[in-house]
C-alpha cells in the first residue's frame, strides 16, 4: 500500500462527517423516542457472539453474510452480527420470558461480508422493532403501522406497500406433495416471477390438474389489493391454511385503507422474501428511484423455538443511513454563540448559564483566527457596562 | 401521478427483434440507435425512454432502478444470477444455444481442462454440476480463436448457426441451454409501476403468442 492511498476504507464501509453524523444521531433519538412511545422497550444485543447462537434458525443467506473469527479465550467461532433480528428473538426467548407479548427495539451497526444492493452498505444502521407473543393480525398491524410511522418520521414520501404472505405457497406445496428438490426449483422461479420456467416444471411434474392450477395461479396474483379478490376466487379450493391467510391480508389491507387512505399498496402472493425464516404476513416499502425495499418485515412464529421457547412473532428493520438519504429530515441551519477567550469570572458564569439553557457556546481559542460564522454561530457574547450580552453577529460586525 | 419508463435494450439483433414487440405495447422509438448518438432514446409516449446499453450491462441497469424494464438474452441472465429481477415474459426472440464446442478429436493433456469463455460463472457451474473440475479463463470476444493458439481446451459460447465454428475447424459438443431473449422486469419498480407495466407484458405476451 503506497502512501497515497492510506486514507481509503475497504468496500462498503463507510464513516459519517459532520453534518450528517449528527443528523443520523438526530434521527436515531427521534426513533428510539417513537418506540418508546408504542411501548417498544430497547435492547442492545452484543456486537460479537459465538457463531452457533448468533445463526441459529436464519438460514444459509445470514451465514455467508457474517464475519467469522476464531475466539482466542474459548477457541470457539464467533461471528459479529450481520443482522440483530435473531439476537433480539434469543434475548426474548431465553433472558427475558415474559408471559404475555413482549415489544423490543434495537439500534446499531452491523456488519455483513457483501454489499448487497447498489452503492451498498457493508455496515448498514440497523433499526427495527420486534413483537414476540401474540399470533393475530392485530400485531402484524401494529409492527406494519410503526414501519410507516418510521418513514414518516425520516421524511421518506411516496411510500410504496408490498403485501405478501409466505404461508400460502408453503401450503400450496404441502397440498401437491413436492419434494425438497420441487419446491426449491419452484421457490427459486416464482422468486424471478420467471412465468415460462414455471409452466415448464409443472407441465413437466404431471401434478393433478388442480393442484397444478393453483400453484400457477400464485404466480400471477400479483398486483393491486384487487388481487385478493381475484385470489378468494382461484385459490378457492386450496383448503382452510390458504383461506387463513387470504382472510388475515383481508384485514390488514382494510385497517391499512382506513389508517393511511393515500398509501399505494402491491398484493404479491409470491413474494417469498425470507422464506426460510417467515411464516406468515411479509411487507415491504418501496419508493420511487429506489430499485429496492427501504424497509421490510413479516411473522416469524418459529424462531424463539432453538432458544428453549416457541412464540410467535412480527417485525420490521430498516438501515437509518439508507433514510437519511432518501429522508427530508431537516439540517438545522448553524446556531450559536461566539464567546471571547477572556479569564474572566464573569464570562465564564455567563458561558456555563447559556450552555445550561441548551445553548451552543464556542469560546475562542487565543490566536486562533476564526470567523464566528464558520463555526455555525449566529450572535457573540460582548460586554456592555460590565455586563455580558448577546448581541446577533450582524450587530457586532457593524 | 405520471411516473418515467425506462426500458434498457442493447443494439444489434435483440434491438431489431424487440421493436415489433414494443408497437405492440403501443410503444414507438422516435430515434434509430444506430443512426443516433444518443443513448436515451425518446419514444411516442412522453413518460417512457429507451436506454441502448451493451447487452451484458442490462441485466445490472434494471437490478438496480436504474431502468424499470429491459430485454436481456438467457445467456446474460443466467451468467448474472438474476438477483433482485422478474423475468416474466421470454420473448422467443435472438434464439440460439450456449454449447460447449472444441476440436471434435482434441483430447486435454491437463487433468484440467481450461475453457475460454466470456461466461465464467455459467461455465464453472456446468462443469462443476457434472462433477469435472476446470480451469476458466475469462476473454470478451473472439473465443474461436482459444482453442486454435492453445489457449484453451474448449469453449463455451452460444451458438447460432455453427458457421463461425465450422469455417475454424471447431464443433459444438455439449448442449448447455437453449438461450431466447427475456423481458425483465426491476423488482420495486414491478409493484410500485405495477398497472402500467403488466399492460406492456401482456401486449407483448400477446404479440410473442400471435
Amino acid at each position: 500500500m503506497t502512501t497515497q492511498d492510506r486514507w481509503l476504507l475497504p468496500e462498503g464501509i463507510e464513516e459519517l462527517l459532520p453534518p450528517a453524523a449528527r443528523r443520523l444521531e438526530r434521527l436515531r433519538r427521534e426513533l428510539l423516542d417513537l418506540y418508546a412511545r408504542w411501548g417498544y422497550e430497547l435492547v442492545i444485543p452484543p456486537l460479537i457472539e459465538f457463531l452457533e447462537s448468533l445463526l441459529t434458525g436464519a438460514g444459509d443467506d445470514l451465514e455467508l453474510q457474517t464475519f467469522k473469527l476464531t475466539d482466542q479465550l474459548s477457541g470457539r467461532m464467533m461471528g459479529v452480527r450481520a443482522d440483530m433480528t435473531p439476537q433480539v428473538a434469543r434475548m426474548d426467548a431465553h433472558l427475558i420470558k415474559r408471559p404475555g407479548p413482549t415489544r423490543l427495539c434495537y439500534m446499531g451497526l452491523v456488519l455483513r461480508t457483501r454489499v448487497d444492493g447498489f452503492g451498498g452498505s457493508r455496515s448498514p444502521y440497523q433499526a427495527g422493532v420486534e413483537l414476540y407473543g401474540h399470533r393475530g393480525h392485530e400485531s402484524d398491524l401494529e409492527v406494519l403501522t410503526l414501519m410507516l410511522e418510521t418513514l414518516a418520521v425520516a421524511g421518506v414520501n411516496e411510500v410504496h406497500l408490498d403485501l405478501g404472505h409466505v404461508a400460502i405457497f408453503r401450503e400450496l406445496v404441502r397440498l401437491a406433495g413436492l419434494d425438497r428438490e420441487r419446491e426449491a426449483l419452484l421457490f427459486e422461479a416464482l422468486q424471478r416471477q420467471a412465468l415460462p420456467e414455471i409452466r415448464q416444471y409443472l407441465a413437466a411434474w404431471a401434478l393433478p390438474v388442480p393442484n397444478t392450477d393453483l400453484l400457477l395461479a400464485l404466480a400471477e396474483l400479483n398486483g393491486g389489493t384487487e388481487v385478493l379478490d381475484e385470489a378468494e376466487l382461484r385459490l378457492a379450493d386450496a383448503g382452510r391454511g390458504v383461506g387463513e391467510a387470504l382472510a388475515t391480508l383481508r384485514r390488514l389491507v382494510t385497517a391499512l385503507r382506513q389508517q393511511w387512505p393515500e398509501l399505494p399498496i402491491h398484493v404479491d402472493l409470491a413474494e417469498l422474501r425470507g422464506y426460510h425464516y417467515h411464516t406468515g404476513v411479509v411487507f415491504a416499502a418501496y419508493v420511487p428511484g429506489q430499485g429496492q425495499a427501504v424497509a421490510q418485515g413479516g411473522r416469524y412464529d418459529e424462531i424463539g423455538q432453538v432458544f428453549g421457547r416457541a412464540r410467535p412473532a412480527t417485525g420490521f428493520s430498516t438501515d437509518l443511513a439508507t433514510l437519511l438519504l432518501l429522508g427530508s429530515t431537516p439540517t438545522t441551519s448553524g446556531s450559536g454563540i461566539y464567546a471571547p477567550s477572556l479569564a474572566d469570572a464573569a464570562l465564564d458564569q455567563r458561558v456555563a448559564e447559556l450552555r445550561a439553557q441548551g445553548e451552543r457556546v464556542i469560546r475562542a481559542l487565543p490566536g486562533a483566527d476564526v470567523e464566528p460564522r464558520d463555526l455555525g454561530c449566529d450572535r457573540v457574547l460582548v460586554r456592555r457596562e460590565q455586563a455580558w450580552i448577546v448581541i446577533p453577529l450582524a450587530e457586532a460586525v457593524a | 401521478m405520471t411516473m418515467l419508463l425506462t426500458i434498457a435494450l442493447s443494439k444489434g439483433r435483440i434491438f431489431q427483434e424487440t421493436l415489433p414487440l414494443l408497437a405492440a405495447a403501443g410503444i414507438l422509438p422516435v430515434d434509430d440507435p444506430e443512426t443516433s448518438r444518443k443513448l436515451i432514446l425518446d419514444t411516442n409516449q412522453p413518460d417512457v425512454k429507451l436506454v441502448i446499453i451493451r447487452a451484458t450491462d442490462v441485466p445490472t441497469y434494471v437490478q438496480y432502478g436504474a431502468a424499470d424494464l429491459g430485454v436481456a438474452g438467457k445467456d446474460v441472465l443466467i451468467e448474472h444470477g438474476g438477483e433482485g429481477l422478474y423475468e416474466p415474459l421470454d420473448l422467443n426472440i435472438a434464439r440460439c444455444r450456449l454449447m460447449v464446442a472444441g476440436h471434435p478429436d482434441h483430447r486435454p493433456q491437463r487433468s484440467r481442462p481450461r475453457i475460454a469463455t466470456k461466461y465464467p460463472n455459467t461455465t464453472r457451474r456446468y462443469f462443476a454440476d457434472q462433477g469435472r473440475q476446470v480451469e476458466v479463463i475469462k476473454l470478451y470476444g473472439s473465443m474461436e480463436l482459444a482453442p486454435l493458439v492453445g489457449l484453451a481446451d474448449y469453449i463455451v459460447d452460444v451458438v447460432d448457426t455453427g458457421n463461425t465454428l465450422k469455417a475454424n475447424g471447431l464443433a459444438p459438443l455439449e448442449h448447455i441451454a437453449d438461450i431466447s431473449s427475456r423481458l425483465i422486469v426491476n423488482k420495486a419498480a414491478m409493484k410500485m409501476k405495477h398497472a402500467r407495466i403488466k399492460t406492456i407484458i401482456e401486449r407483448m405476451a400477446a404479440a410473442v403468442a400471435a
